[in-house]
């Protein structure tokens, strides 16, 4: 009896020591299943700020403006993206403003290109999101960093050039701080 | 009593005469004056009666007389729904409120450039966790049903809940935020059966309508209390929230509570999606302003637009909250902010929840000045436009904006005839 039970003891503590990393590693309910990695790719149109999720593809200002025309976004942005009913994409002050007191313009005063990418990609055109191809995002968000003065008419944007897009802002905006639960929502502010 | 039970004894008494062929009306009659209203002389009933019908049977409607309805906002705003039927912002009417859960028809609506509903059938929709995770999952809606769930009462608020001089009623001043009774599963759960690598620091939620919203918001906030909901106030989520499932972080500004949500990205940075990008400010203060939401609080009896028949007994009724956890005190004054008193707590305070408070007072007649002050559990203290104007050491102008989301008192004006009016005005 005594050593049975020293060796069931041996075993549990065995059980216990081996298992319970893998344990800790496996889900616990084991409900839905896992998407391919094809599925995935598919899905995600999150573009951050190393533009690692970009698909292939290029395009150019110039070629920007004939999409801006073919895909109607002169109908609600007007032409050059300025005068129309939807926000004005083009700035009217000059690039001797500072950023902050220029108009808040995505192709001009977001930090990262990647972002402009991303909505383009994701919202437009209204009515129709989804559906330009992405040379067509690439060369839309190439016209509208040229009409605002952010990259020359020629350069080209893709997956490797649109990231390193230096943009005017710059570093010239806050970041968030860590947040932590039950904490008062900015540290020493009064109310 | 005495009344009451002779009242009874006649009843029971003519309980004979039932048999002898008593009309409904005159049951009906009887009732009445069981519990001492007569009936008008001219109708044999104290009121018409609603015909039972198929549509009331299976799902239910309130009076016609109650017309409390939502509005766009604001008022002379973007209309919901516009010209091509996209609904922008509609705002509750929380001058009609009573209790703290927001009858999820008059929920408020806001989307983030104006926006179709997705007509989704919860059959083919699915919910995918992926990124910094050592398993990504997809969930059909009946897998998430099989998870763990919980219930919890919280408060949404648009950033775009601001009280400026020009807004009458508090449906134009405080309309959007809505209360209500959640149902899902907490995101921790599922990231905990996704596994979290340890690189995980921000998440993206993504809805799956027509622009696809999405918002970066810190692991920290996953972890600690977000809410993966699929029901509202005991039944599924309505359309314009988010159906079949939308995103809840307690606390946080409206625009974070991804509806559809079709998408988890767990990432190590901050992703500067679209939504991220209307966040974006020069100042770090200013920015975390926009985020969690301070504590506020309201009137909402008597409130502008409202009429005081004339001096004597009021409950004064109002509403608080707060982004960062529950509401520990409200105060009332009722001489312009000279002495504040301590409000009764109607409802027991939730984190992240509307409270209802109440204040017992006997107006005498002159004009005043009545406002609300809400403190939390964790110290935040609800403050006057003046006073959050002298911190950030401006001065307060008329159309002084508070930086971050507004939760500064606010005031309603009671003047000799009754008559009730915006304080800022």
């Amino acid at each position: 009896m005594g050593s049975l039970r020293l060796v069931t003891i041996l075993l549990l503590t065995t059980m216990v020591l081996v298992g319970s990393p893998a344990f800790a590693q496996s889900p616990t309910y084991g409900v839905g299943r896992t998407p391919t990695a094809e599925e995935i790719r598919r899905m995600d149109i999150s573009i951050g700020p190393t533009g690692e999720e970009l698909p292939p593809g290029r395009g150019t200002a110039k070629e920007g403006a004939l999409v801006f025309e073919q895909k109607a976004c002169i109908a609600c942005h007007g032409a050059a993206g300025t005068g129309g009913l939807a926000p004005a994409l083009q700035s009217k002050k000059g690039q001797d403003v500072p950023i902050w007191q220029r108009e808040r313009i995505l192709p001009l005063r977001a930090p990262f290109a990647t972002t402009v990418w991303d909505y383009i990609n994701r919202g437009m055109p209204l009515g129709n999101e989804g559906t330009l191809t992405a040379d067509e995002v690439y060369a839309l968000t190439a016209y509208l960093l040229f009409v605002n003065k952010v990259i020359p008419e020629d350069q080209v944007l893709d997956k490797q050039s649109l990231p390193k897009v230096k943009m005017p802002i710059g570093d010239d905006y806050a970041k968030l701080h860590e947040w932590k639960p039950n904490t008062p929502r900015l540290e020493g502010y009064p109310y | 009593m005495g009344s009451e039970r002779t009242s009874r004894r006649e009843l029971l008494k003519s309980g004979a005469a039932l048999a002898g062929g008593l009309t409904l009306g005159d049951i009906a009659s009887l009732q009445a004056q069981a519990h001492d209203h007569p009936p008008t002389p001219s109708s044999k009933n104290d009121s018409p009666m609603i015909l039972g019908s198929k549509e009331l049977t299976e799902y239910g409607q309130r009076s016609r007389y109650v017309t409390s309805v939502r509005i766009q906002h604001p008022p002379g705003g973007r209309p919901s729904p516009d010209a091509f039927g996209k609904q922008f912002h509609i705002a509750t009417p929380l001058q009609d409120s009573v209790g703290v859960i927001t009858p999820s028809s008059l929920h408020y609506v806001a989307t983030t450039r104006g926006s179709y509903m997705p007509d989704i059938d919860p059959k083919l929709h699915t919910l995918t966790v992926h990124g910094l995770v050592d398993r990504p999952l997809t969930l059909t809606m009946d897998d998430l049903k099989r998870f763990p769930s919980v219930t919890r009462l919280h408060f949404i608020e648009c950033a775009g809940n601001r009280h400026t001089p020009r807004q009458q009623t508090v449906q134009e001043t405080h309309g959007m935020t809505s209360c209500a009774e959640w149902t899902g599963v907490l995101l921790s759960t599922l990231l905990k059966e996704c596994g979290l690598k340890g690189s995980a620091k921000w998440f993206v939620a993504e809805g799956a309508e027509e622009i696809k919203g999405a918002s970066s918001m810190p692991i920290t906030k996953a972890m600690d209390d977000c809410l993966i909901a699929y029901g509202m106030n005991g039944e599924p989520l309505r359309p314009q929230q988010g159906f079949p499932v939308r995103l809840i972080p307690p606390g946080f500004e409206g625009i974070f509570h991804t509806k559809y949500l079709r998408r988890i990205k767990i990432v190590d940075e901050y992703y500067m999606n679209y939504n991220d990008f209307g966040h974006l400010r020069p100042d770090p203060k200013e920015l975390a302003l926009s985020e969690q939401i301070g504590p506020k609080s309201v009137i909402t009896y008597p409130s502008g637009g409202q009429q005081l028949p004339g001096r004597g007994f009021y409950e004064i009724s109002g509403l608080a909250w707060s982004g960062g956890g529950a509401i520990k005190t409200v105060e009332v004054s009722t001489d312009g902010g000279k002495k504040w008193n301590l409000a009764e707590l109607k409802t027991t305070p939730q984190r992240m929840a509307h409270v209802r408070f109440g204040y017992q007072w006997t107006w005498d007649g002159n004009a005043t000045e009545i406002l609300s002050r809400a403190t939390d559990e964790i110290g935040q203290v609800q403050a006057l436009r003046e006073q959050i104007a002298q911190w950030w050491n401006v001065p307060v102008e008329r159309n002084y904006r508070v930086p971050g989301l507004d939760n500064s008192i606010m005031p309603w004006k009671i003047a000799k005839d009754g008559s009730v009016t915006n304080g800022l005005a």
